[in-house]
């Protein structure tokens, strides 16, 4: 499904001359359906990954070999800033920590609008949208609010539901529970376990190493690049 | 999949004030940003290229001077671009260079395949003239003669953009800023144009009349698929609208890519500045 060659990726900031290396020669491999979770300190560009797979960072080298529906085999790196934005509305979702939505979008606006982006009718996104925000406990009387006002949890799970709802063939999970209390936990949980039934494949960073037993086939360990050269 | 044609593709645009000299043009010439101190050249634009795919919105920033708005108003016809070339999938099945047409020609591009939504409503609207008449002369530019038609047509718009309908008979002059911009895009949108460019339109607007403007932008998008290019030195703005961005300094563009990369991700000493700016 998905296979990092040799990634490497660092950050030249001008105003410092200097350039931080974040990633260096990682190769991973997802197989359709599987769940890999990536865990490590902070730091250790366990997000770096994610960005880079998802576009949002522009690794300097190496592969990102993803099989598209729409494309092939595809190599993420080479593509077409248009062909990746074909990827993220239809095949590629991303959960972060962070809620970005457009002023005066109210919750159900927002999730049936990343429904009728992927060409979904407007009757059935709305339905749709409405059974993920029960889903993940967003109270009715929240639907027709503005996300800005909601409580961390709330536009977390609400995140989630949008881009759940679109029921991605390929999920990046940033750690998506960070600030969740226990039973929001476990919803989060019942939906990543409900989308692996369905045979999407997941890669989650999740700081809860007792979240992810049982949930990942495979955890790949960062490390920092600063302990690396201890070590050696 | 098939390889997505654009609808615009832009080729080495350039525009120059000025006729140079031998030192401006000498290959490896000193500009002070993008004017030279011999000749008072100003280089506006410098082989600017891009696409624009169907039913997207391409942002543009970069700062005051750089080169934005000698670039759409080249896009329009405003301006009369000094080389490069442009092609419309929707003229002439993208064959002919857009720059190289007739005047005559180049206004029936303008009136049947583009709108231009100006930062300034004085350059967009005759002020003295109702909304409705306003929204009509683009019709009637692009070759209506049916008055009922035109009425309708104008009054559907307003409603569209929200101008009550008592007021479609007064002059945009009596309207605040905000209502302008609107009664603007109504009238860009009136010829149902499959490109839309928008200057600078929710600048010195208040935040509320600013979403407002922003939501109707979606909604235009989402609804009838148009594309945009959408000018701003607001990244809030950019990153609200595009999927796609392309920052320009001194007339060039120095970075593109999709927005969140250029924002999270930014390559060029001076997108950097740019994004550390962000408030």
């Amino acid at each position: 499904m998905l296979t990092i060659h040799n990634l490497q990726k660092s950050f030249t900031i001008h105003h410092l001359q200097k350039t931080f290396p974040a990633l260096e020669n990682i190769s991973l491999h997802v197989k359709e359906g599987g769940f890999l979770g990536i865990v490590g300190k902070s730091g250790s560009g366990k997000s770096t990954i994610l960005k880079s797979i998802y576009r949002t960072y522009m690794p300097q080298a190496g592969n990102i070999i993803f099989h598209s529906d729409a494309y092939g085999e595809i190599d993420l790196l080479q593509a077409t800033t248009r062909q990746i934005v074909y990827l993220r509305k239809h095949e590629i979702g991303y959960v972060s920590q962070f809620l970005n939505v457009m002023p005066r979008t109210t919750a159900l606006e927002l999730v049936t609008q990343s429904l009728l982006d992927v060409g979904v009718e407007q009757q059935e996104a709305i339905a749709r949208a409405k059974q993920a925000l029960r889903h993940f406990d967003l109270e009715e009387k929240l639907w027709n609010s503005y996300p800005n006002n909601f409580s961390g949890g709330e536009k977390l799970r609400l995140n989630i539901a949008c881009a759940i709802v679109k029921e991605p063939r390929l999920l990046l999970l940033d750690e998506p529970t960070a600030s969740l209390d226990q039973a929001s936990k476990v919803k989060v949980r019942e939906s990543i376990e409900k989308l692996k039934a369905q045979g999407t494949t997941l890669i989650g960073i999740f700081h809860d190493l007792e979240f992810m037993e049982g949930l990942c086939d495979d955890v790949f360990t960062m490390m920092k690049i600063s302990d690396k050269e201890v070590l050696a | 999949m098939m390889q997505e044609q654009p609808v615009l593709s832009i080729r080495q645009l350039s525009k120059q004030y000025g006729d140079g000299c031998t030192h401006c043009q000498h290959e490896d010439m000193k500009l002070e940003k993008n004017f030279c101190p011999v000749c008072k050249t100003v280089y506006a634009c410098r082989s600017v290229s891009f696409d624009l795919y169907r039913g997207e919105i391409l942002g543009i920033v970069g700062e005051s001077g750089s080169g934005k708005s000698t670039l759409m108003k080249s896009l329009y016809f405003d301006e009369t671009v000094t080389s490069g070339e442009g092609y419309l999938v929707d003229y002439e099945n993208g064959h002919n260079n857009i720059f190289t047409e007739s005047s005559q020609m180049k206004r029936h591009i303008r009136n049947t395949i583009l709108g231009m939504v100006y930062q300034n409503p004085m350059l967009g609207l005759k002020m003295d003239f109702s909304s409705m008449s306003n929204i009509a002369e683009k019709q009637i530019a692009a070759g209506n003669r049916h008055v009922r038609q035109m009425e309708e047509r104008s009054l559907s718009l307003l409603q569209h953009v929200k101008i009550p309908v008592h007021r479609s008979k007064e002059a945009p002059k009596n309207f605040s800023g905000g209502m302008q911009q609107r009664v603007q895009i109504a009238k860009a949108m009136s010829n149902n144009p499959p490109i839309l460019l928008l200057d600078e339109v929710t600048t010195g607007l208040d935040l509320s009349v600013q979403a407002d403007v922003l939501d109707l932008i979606k909604s235009i998008q989402r609804e009838l698929n148009i594309s945009m290019i959408v000018v701003s030195h607001d990244l809030a703005v950019i990153r609200m609208l595009a999927d796609r961005t392309i920052v320009m300094l001194n007339g060039e563009i120095i970075e593109h890519g999709l927005t969140d990369q250029v924002l999270e991700d930014p390559q060029h000493e001076y997108t950097q500045q740019l994004v550390y700016s962000l408030l």
